[in-house]
């Protein structure tokens, strides 16, 4: 990523100028430091618990697994359906499914099957879409033209109904899961990053770029994709949560992750049918989806401010101020 | 190592920027306007050229096309913009983008929006050092620093990792100076770089502005509607108006006797020698609008002297003194008046 100068620990930080006085040597001003970013995320309560959350659901992610053995598929016939208790030790804390199969190890197996389904689908499309966006915004004319027709070619196709009609070709793998997901999400990327590049490219300091000869690919780069990166991030994190979504639904299909795999939507579509007899079997994965794209979107929203060097002073006032959150595309509306 | 045609540069008698019958037309939604019409001017290395005229008469247009900045809608329709007896209308972009920067380059009115507020200004001073002379991102900060030393930025290792928004206004022209003269171009025009500062600050850059123009032997063209800035400043004087040129010679000349009205009427309209209590005189009327520029003289509507003639016949550029030349009919009448 360009923006860089993190080793930077001593430029200024106050929101005005600081030097009132334009005489030579008359800025004297003091001159704090420049905030770390722990202090910050510090100062933003919301965004500290969402980066705790998302750091758990990462580290069980990564090394769930080894931990828990084959528990997620051993099952128990006479332990079916069992409630969250505290006398079964660690593994009956929430519960037993309808196999009887340890809803704790489940839900860890579920967690790395899901990011590493989520993870890669959402970075692809987002390095793609982006990409691809900034370059026909920022050149317009006719390379516009074809992108965004592309966009909406994809677009128009229902993603639900590609995803059904390339899964039931081709064999329902997780890989073909990443990347028919990060197809059909592409043109969200395409589009935000199209608009923002199209409104920057009319900027001055672009012009000024041009101005010493600076080369198309180095202006994107260094001048609008840095300034364009928050809102993407932002749409990305949204992104994410629905990415979550089509899994299930397609899990749900049977034409996601196939068991005994287990991911946290195909947890929920599974557990439907015992929800009034058993609702830890569905509750548990969806609090699980919701926690997790709330706090990656509150830590989208802290990552804004914390990110733009204008705005960054707001996040080292004494007072707990909340942020704004990121406004939401149209195209993320469903 | 980017010059194109070094040889060039020893040789005085080619003007560092000449610009020959500049025509740009803008494309509006009631049809085709000439905003710029036949535009000629030349400067040489040392000698700064001020374009003067009221908001709107194209100097801006002038100064963007010969960067070759203009908007999508705007389209340079004829004419030459020789840079070192180069015409930079004929080349390919690659072969612009290595003219821009080592030998020619602008320093933008507005200071705030033409440095990106996400980047520290160290870094952004120090990209023409990255892209033309491919020097490291430690190389090019050092540069950026000496550079920031120079413009008199204080501490300037320690503010080229503040970002733009941090700086005043004044400090921001500096910045923008900076960055324009990093490659030491032949010719910086300078549009309107005073405008959006208090009358101190002015000053200081523009003595800035000398200081780097006497050091690095500079073509300057300075796009401005002070007056009072061309007089102090500028060598010679391009007057515009409505997309053509008036009038243009040496400042103190054309200062000293306006040979067209308008310039005249600009001088007037300073409130220098005005008597106390008296109205201030002033050009009557306001430019014709760019899609209905009179068939005859530009000036017509508003001329003191206008005749018969004016609406029936545009004034060509004729010779009015040494180096000196107006369009107008009747400039011989204004010694009289």
């Amino acid at each position: 990523m360009p923006r860089e100068e993190t080793d930077a620990p001593e430029a200024t930080n106050s929101p005005d100028t600081t030097d009132v006085a334009d005489a030579a040597g008359g800025a004297s001003a003091a001159r704090p430091r420049r905030p770390s970013h722990w202090r910050m995320l510090g100062r933003d309560r919301a965004a500290a618990v969402g980066a705790v959350i998302i750091a758990v659901v990462a580290l069980v992610a990564l090394f769930g697994r080894p931990a828990i053995g084959d528990r997620a598929r051993r099952q128990e016939l006479d332990a079916s359906l069992r409630p969250p208790s505290l006398d079964d030790g660690v593994y009956g804390l929430l519960g037993t499914d309808v196999l009887g199969r340890s809803m704790v190890a489940r839900l860890v197996e579920a967690t790395a099957t899901t990011l590493s389904v989520a993870v890669p689908a959402v970075l692809c499309s987002l390095a793609i879409g982006s990409a691809l966006g900034l370059w026909a915004g920022y050149h317009g004319g006719r390379r516009e033209s074809v992108a965004m027709r592309v966009a909406d070619v994809i677009l128009s196709f229902p993603s639900l109904l590609i995803a059904v009609v390339v899964l039931y070709v081709f064999s329902p793998s997780a890989l073909n899961l990443v990347l028919i997901l990060a197809v059909t999400r592409i043109p969200v990327y395409l589009r935000t990053a199209r608009a923002e590049a199209a409104e920057l490219r009319s900027r001055l300091f672009v012009d000024a770029a041009r101005t010493f000869g600076t080369p198309s690919r180095m202006i994107i780069y260094r001048h609008v994709l840095p300034i364009a990166l928050p809102t993407l991030l932002t749409v990305a994190t949204l992104d994410f949560c629905f990415v979550m979504l089509t899994e299930s639904s397609l899990s749900f299909l049977g034409i996601g992750i196939q068991p005994p795999d287990v991911s946290w939507g195909l947890m929920v579509a599974q557990g439907r049918q015992y929800l009034q007899t058993a609702w830890w079997i569905t509750v548990l994965p969806g609090l699980a989806i919701v926690l997790t794209t709330v706090s990656a979107t509150v830590l989208a929203a802290w990552a804004r401010i914390a990110t733009d060097p204008a705005q960054r002073w707001r996040l080292t006032l004494p007072k707990r101020r909340r942020p704004r959150s990121a406004p939401v595309p149209p195209e993320m509306i469903p | 190592m980017t010059t194109t045609s070094p040889p060039t540069r020893s040789d005085a008698d080619t003007p560092a920027l000449d610009v020959e019958g500049l025509c740009v037309e803008l494309s509006t939604p009631s049809g085709t306007v000439r905003a710029v019409d036949g535009v000629s001017f030349s400067v040489r290395r040392g000698r700064t050229l001020a374009l003067l005229g009221e908001s709107g008469c194209g100097k801006s247009m002038t100064a963007l096309s010969v960067v070759g900045l203009l908007d999508p809608a705007a389209a340079v329709t004829g004419g030459a913009v020789r840079v070192r007896g180069d015409d930079t209308l004929r080349m390919s972009p690659a072969q612009r983008r290595r003219l821009a920067g080592p030998v020619l380059s602008i320093v933008f009115q507005d200071a705030l929006t033409a440095l990106n507020p996400v980047q520290p200004v160290g870094r952004q001073i120090g990209e023409p050092f990255r892209i033309h002379r491919r020097l490291s991102r430690r190389q090019a900060r050092e540069k950026a620093i000496e550079l920031m030393t120079r413009v008199g930025i204080p501490e300037p290792r320690q503010r080229a990792r503040s970002y733009p928004h941090q700086f005043s206004g004044g400090m921001r022209q500096r910045l923008l100076i900076a960055m324009a003269v990093a490659l030491a171009p032949d010719v910086l025009i300078a549009d309107e770089p005073t405008t959006a500062l208090d009358v101190t600050v002015q000053a200081q850059i523009m003595r800035l502005l000398r200081d780097l123009q006497d050091e690095r032997d500079m073509a300057v063209v300075l796009i401005t509607h002070d007056l009072a800035v061309v007089a102090q400043r500028a060598d010679d004087v391009v007057v515009m108006y409505a997309g053509t040129v008036v009038e243009n010679g040496p400042v103190r000349d054309v200062f000293a006797a306006p040979r067209h009205p308008y310039t005249r009427g600009l001088l007037d309209s300073v409130p220098e020698d005005s008597v106390r209590g008296r109205p201030l005189p002033a050009v009557p009327g306001s430019p014709p609008e760019l899609s209905a520029v009179p068939a005859g003289c530009v000036f017509q509507a508003r001329c003191p002297l206008v005749r018969e003639r004016c609406v029936r016949e545009r004034p060509v550029p004729r010779p009015a003194g040494e180096g000196r030349s107006a369009a107008c009919h009747f400039s011989e009448e204004l010694d009289r008046a």
